[in-house]
């Protein structure tokens, strides 16, 4: 017997009064939710995924979108979720495969956070009447500096310091390839990070010649397939990443299926046109620590030691011992990725159940750093579910040094997190190679846009720090007395190192 | 609030202590009444060899025992006694204050270079943190620290401390917020050379206490003054770091200053910034530290606290209002500000 259909996700319709025919929605809907017969719109709900694009695009607003139109029989446990997922899987066999972050409604450390700031006995300082600096350093300092004061007063500095990456601002773009998006999409982000002084991350899709013009502020990526990896990449990067892990798919490797390997892709990415580029799970060099130390070393080596190297892991129970042990290597930074890290592709199961939040793993990084006393030997970057400055500032107070931002830059140029990065048709022409979506990204404009995003946030980040009597960057981080845990228990409390609102 | 001075005799001529409790009590407006106190060098010359433990004792039964029995483990106790207190009207005695003279045993403590100072913050750390009832309060050599909850001329008439003659003084008036009533709350802040008063508040205190506490000191005078003397412990003796430079550990130029500095002191600076980021100190604070060798004042970097200098041949004075300083020396010459973040510093010239 057969399984019948499942309810739809998403009831799509059209006020018909207001349409006035133009076909925009037709055109817009790379998913074919709509189309003519005769003069009258069709409507196909069941291939919409709420990607809003069309009625983003609707002159007349003339469109409306409904979640969950047919109910089913509530169930605390069965939910519909649940149930769709089952019925899916007895008819494929398969992984259920999805993208963007982790879609449970776990509690959100962040929004149980509050911050600081200073009255009476201490003024706030007024950032537009100060200075404030969020100026950032990544990469080793020394434990201690040793000079030389000489009879006639100079000063000679004795210790060398090694090469660190310079940002205007704390804020970091993560890596998302050419492949998993579009290079228009990844042209808009090198723009952005250009001409607001940070970085961002190529992901493990290779340099693309267009992106060239903005290596200086480029991440470059060596990842498990070691796609796109050779010296004239390295060298081109102003640091360099080795992505260990992924927080939307701890333990696992990557997969781009070969649909979206075009011409231009397979070029970069240095595979054969169309073929699936699948990264190991686990570097096939790397099964122990002094493995990895010596892949960092290695790529120092090639490198001349002038470039930060980076290594990204998800964050995970153990995720501060493994940072230790990084810290020990040559590396400059650790990445920890949240368990709401977004991805292109990811199976469900992993996105949603494997993993700690960044807000848990920040701080016991930048504990277990501190108590070891080698905080100084690494820089740390959280990334995985950063919203707005808010969780920035929290982020940082908690420990990191700087932050990664990854789907708040898509959502900046369009993305509407509709999920279905991992089908190449985004409609918005970023998570897409298809020509006639890709040109719908104008990199000037979402540059501006992703620009934007940034100076805001920084401005913001500006504005609470002063609130706080604070007008340096580096007085903040880890500064865990200018925050306060609102109803949340002593176990993660005690995690955070972090009082209760009111103590 | 809370009003600071201090004072050098760059060629080590003493003074008594009834100048500078005239000078603090002036300053009342800038206090509450609940706390105050001194910090003199040079006044035991009879023990200068010896580290000078002050303690506050709530009885002289358990918690001195238990220091005893530390002190005898640690080292060589060669003299003890309370310290001569008069009773005030106007403040309530609630600890009796101790001074031993200490030698400590130096080949106890393994892996260090400077064993004896190791020895004596290890026992600092351990009375303050697990000894209940004894709070060590001054650990120095030929120096000492006498405070207690009350106005600055009932402090210093409790302790008579016109008896004492230093060549470097440090005094504190305090307006307390957050542990009002609390001697141990009261500045000056000490540990072994190193002596502190603080007018303001620092709201990069956790950030410098996480950074400390990872360097092997543990914070326990529920302030954020005491972080001040760790830090110049840390920098000044365990890193050795001359003076000028702790302060520009601690309140650096802004990197706008710093990108249009020359090269050589550009690299500097921005060496410092990078390794001591957290140990920089924000917030609104005017404060000055001595060791036996000097005294240094400094605000932070946009100057939210007020620091005043004047001099006077030998001497250099220090303070949060120029009042004061003209009831220590009328004569006073050179007053002036220095700009926010600009050590002033006061060496000896002998």
């Amino acid at each position: 017997m057969s399984l019948g259909s499942v309810p739809l996700k998403y009831k799509v319709s059209i006020d018909r009064e207001q349409c006035m025919h133009c076909m925009r929605c037709i055109d817009n809907c790379s998913y074919g939710v709509f189309h003519r017969e005769d003069d009258r719109i069709i409507i196909d709900s069941r291939k919409c995924t709420a990607c809003h694009h069309c009625i983003s695009m609707c002159p007349r607003d003339a469109i409306t979108l409904k979640e969950r139109p047919v109910d089913y029989r509530s169930h605390p446990l069965w939910t519909a979720e649940a149930r769709e997922d089952i019925i899916n899987q007895a008819r494929s066999g398969k992984i259920i495969l999805s993208g963007m972050g982790n879609a449970k409604p776990y509690p959100v450390i962040f929004d149980r956070l509050v911050l600081d700031a200073c009255q009476v006995t201490n003024p706030s300082i007024d950032p537009l009447r100060e200075p404030m600096e969020l100026r950032t350093y990544l990469g080793k300092k020394p434990s201690r500096l040793e000079i030389n004061k000489k009879d006639n007063g100079d000063v000679e500095l004795l210790t060398k310091l090694t090469p660190n990456l310079k940002l205007d601002t704390p804020i970091m773009i993560g890596h998302m390839s050419y492949g998993a998006i579009s290079l228009n999409a990844q042209l808009s982000l090198a723009k952005a990070v250009e001409k607001t002084g940070t970085f961002m991350g190529t992901g493990e899709g290779g340099l693309h010649e267009a992106i060239y013009p903005y290596q200086k502020n480029m991440i470059v990526q060596v990842a498990s397939g070691r796609f796109g990896v050779d010296i004239n990449y390295l060298e081109r990067g102003a640091a360099i990443e080795i992505k260990i892990g992924q927080g939307a798919k701890p333990g696992i490797g990557g997969h781009l299926p070969g649909e979206k390997v075009c011409q231009d892709v397979s070029c970069t990415r240095m595979i054969p046109l169309g073929s699936d580029a699948i990264s190991p799970a686990p570097h096939h060099d790397i099964y122990s620590i002094e493995d990895l130390a010596q892949l960092v070393r290695s790529l120092k080596e090639a490198t001349e030691w002038k470039k930060p190297v980076f290594v990204k892991i998800a964050a995970v129970h153990n995720a501060a011992a493994i940072a230790a042990g990084i810290a020990r290597s040559s590396a400059d930074a650790v990445v920890i990725d949240g368990f709401r890290g977004g991805s292109g592709a990811t199976p469900k199961v992993f996105r949603d159940n494997v993993g700690i939040p960044i807000e848990a793993a920040v701080a016991s990084v930048d504990q277990k750093l501190k108590d070891q006393g080698i905080r100084n030997k690494i820089s740390v970057i959280a990334s995985g579910g950063i919203r707005n400055s808010a969780d920035i500032a929290k982020s940082i107070a908690l420990g990191a040094d700087a932050v990664y931002i990854g789907t708040g830059a898509l959502i900046a140029m369009g993305c509407r997190v509709c999920g279905q990065c991992y089908r190449g048709m985004c409609p918005w022409g970023i998570a897409t190679q298809r020509p006639d979506l890709v040109e719908r990204l104008d990199p000037e404009v979402e540059s501006e846009h992703v620009a934007n995003l940034i100076r805001s946030w920084t401005l913001e980040l500006s504005e609470l720090m002063g609130a706080a009597g604070i007008n340096s960057i580096e007085s903040l981080r880890s500064n865990r007395s200018r925050l306060r845990g609102y109803m949340l228990d002593e176990g993660t409390l005690d995690v955070l190192q972090v009082k209760p609102v009111g103590a | 609030m809370c009003g600071i001075i201090g004072v050098i005799d760059r060629k080590r001529a003493l003074m008594d202590g009834s100048s500078i409790r005239d000078a603090l009590s002036l300053m009342n407006e800038r206090g509450s009444g609940e706390g105050a106190g001194y910090a003199a060098y040079g006044i035991y010359p009879d023990y200068q060899d010896c580290y000078a433990i002050h303690v506050f004792f709530d009885n002289l039964v358990e918690p001195k025992s238990q220091v005893d029995h530390m002190l005898h483990k640690w080292g060589r106790i060669v003299h003890q006694e309370a310290i001569p207190t008069y009773e005030q009207e106007g403040l309530k005695r609630s600890h009796i204050p101790w001074r031993y003279f200490f030698k400590p045993y130096s080949d106890l403590m393994a892996g260090s270079t400077t064993p004896e100072d190791d020895v004596i913050k290890h026992i600092v750390m351990e009375t303050n943190s697990n000894i209940q009832g004894a709070l060590i309060f001054s650990s120095g050599k030929n120096m000492g620290v006498f405070k207690a909850s009350g106005w600055p001329e009932d402090v210093a008439n409790f302790y008579r401390i016109e008896d004492y003659k230093g060549y470097i003084w440090l005094a504190h008036n305090r307006y307390p917020t957050n542990t009002p009533g609390w001697w141990g709350g009261a500045h000056p802040f000490n540990l072994l050379d190193w002596a502190v008063v603080h007018n303001g508040e620092i709201t990069s205190y956790g950030t410098n206490r996480r950074y400390v506490e990872s360097q092997g000191y543990t914070c326990s005078m529920f302030t954020d003054t005491e972080v001040v003397a760790y830090l110049f412990d840390l920098l000044g003796r365990r890193h050795g770091l001359p003076e000028d430079i702790v302060v520009k550990a601690l309140a650096p130029p802004f990197w706008d200053e710093i990108d249009n500095m020359p090269e050589k002191e550009q690299k500097l600076n921005h060496a410092i910034r990078l390794t001591y980021g957290p140990a920089l100190m924000n917030g609104p604070f005017a404060i000055v530290v001595a060791t036996h060798e000097g005294i240094v004042g400094f605000t932070d970097r946009i100057k939210l606290r007020p620091l005043v200098i004047g001099e006077n041949e030998d001497r250099l004075y220090i303070s949060s209002e120029e009042a004061a300083i003209r009831v220590m020396d009328p004569d006073v010459q050179n007053i002036h500000m220095p700009r926010a973040g600009e050590p002033v510093i006061g060496r000896l010239n002998v």
